[in-house]
């Protein structure tokens, strides 16, 4: 939460998305990130309602089965696994950010494709692991 | 957890709320959540073409029923961290912020308790 407004109105960086900056990988994959977890909070109510249906007994198990089976159902399946994915790798990103690695222009540009490859490549295995 | 010097305190300079600990926790559930979802994502593909007998009886080993509950536990902390932060960069209306801060907290807290209580009752052959 913020704080009351100074009394010195000190200047700010522009927003990273906006007319001032043009569009760079790093700054669309951080913003992504917080669009598939935003998502994936989504999908924990989901797996919460997995849990709930399966202890709920036949009935409640079969109402949830078919809901998946539907088309929103199918595009959020689809939606999730590949924001679990991309938020798993580039959360790994930012976990050895953290540590001090990789941040560099070049290694965060390297590991930010990697990313983007990984993730469609991830998602597209699960696809045909989910048919097969 | 305090990651402050008591000096850093006593003078009142720098950050005064509790960054630190909220960025910390974020992390470590980031650290059990990394290696937790692989395992997950393998069970729920292996639970797809399955039904409700199948699973139950995923849900009722003692090994993955202790596994999910952290794993959901860790989720909702996890996604109540995540959130917190998106709504506090975003949501500049004041009274519409503290609602949604307030609403996010009862929902993963609320969200959190009723897996466990399913997964207790399914383990627990209820």
């Amino acid at each position: 939460m913020s704080s009351p407004t100074p009394a010195k109105q000190r200047p700010l960086s522009p927003f990273m998305i906006g007319p001032y900056y043009r569009p760079q990988l790093t700054s669309m994959l951080s913003i992504a990130h917080r669009a598939t977890g935003v998502l994936l909070a989504l999908g924990a109510l989901l797996v919460a309602w997995w849990l709930l249906a399966t202890a709920g007994g036949p009935q409640s198990h079969a109402t949830f089965d078919a809901f998946l089976r539907t088309l929103p159902g199918c595009l959020l399946m689809a939606g999730l696994v590949y924001s679990l994915i991309y938020h798993w790798l580039n959360g790994l990103r930012h976990l050895f950010w953290d540590a001090g690695m990789g941040l560099d222009l070049r290694t965060a540009y390297a590991s930010g494709w990697a990313v983007v490859a990984l993730s469609l490549a991830g998602t597209a295995a699960v696809w045909f692991a989910a048919r097969g | 957890m305090e990651m402050r010097n008591p000096i850093a305190r006593a003078r009142g300079l720098g950050s005064a709320g509790s960054g630190a600990s909220h960025w910390l926790a974020q992390r470590i559930t980031a650290i059990a959540l990394a290696l937790l979802s692989p395992w997950l994502l393998w069970a729920a593909l292996g639970l797809a073409g399955g039904g409700y007998a199948d699973a139950r009886s995923f849900l009722a080993q003692p090994l993955n029923a202790v596994l999910v509950a952290t794993y959901m536990l860790c989720l909702f902390y996890h996604a109540q961290l995540g959130i917190q932060v998106v709504v506090e960069d975003y949501v500049h209306t004041r009274w519409l912020e503290i609602l949604l801060q307030i609403a996010t907290k009862f929902v993963c807290f609320l969200a959190a308790i009723a897996s466990l209580l399913a997964i207790v009752r399914i383990a627990l052959g209820a």
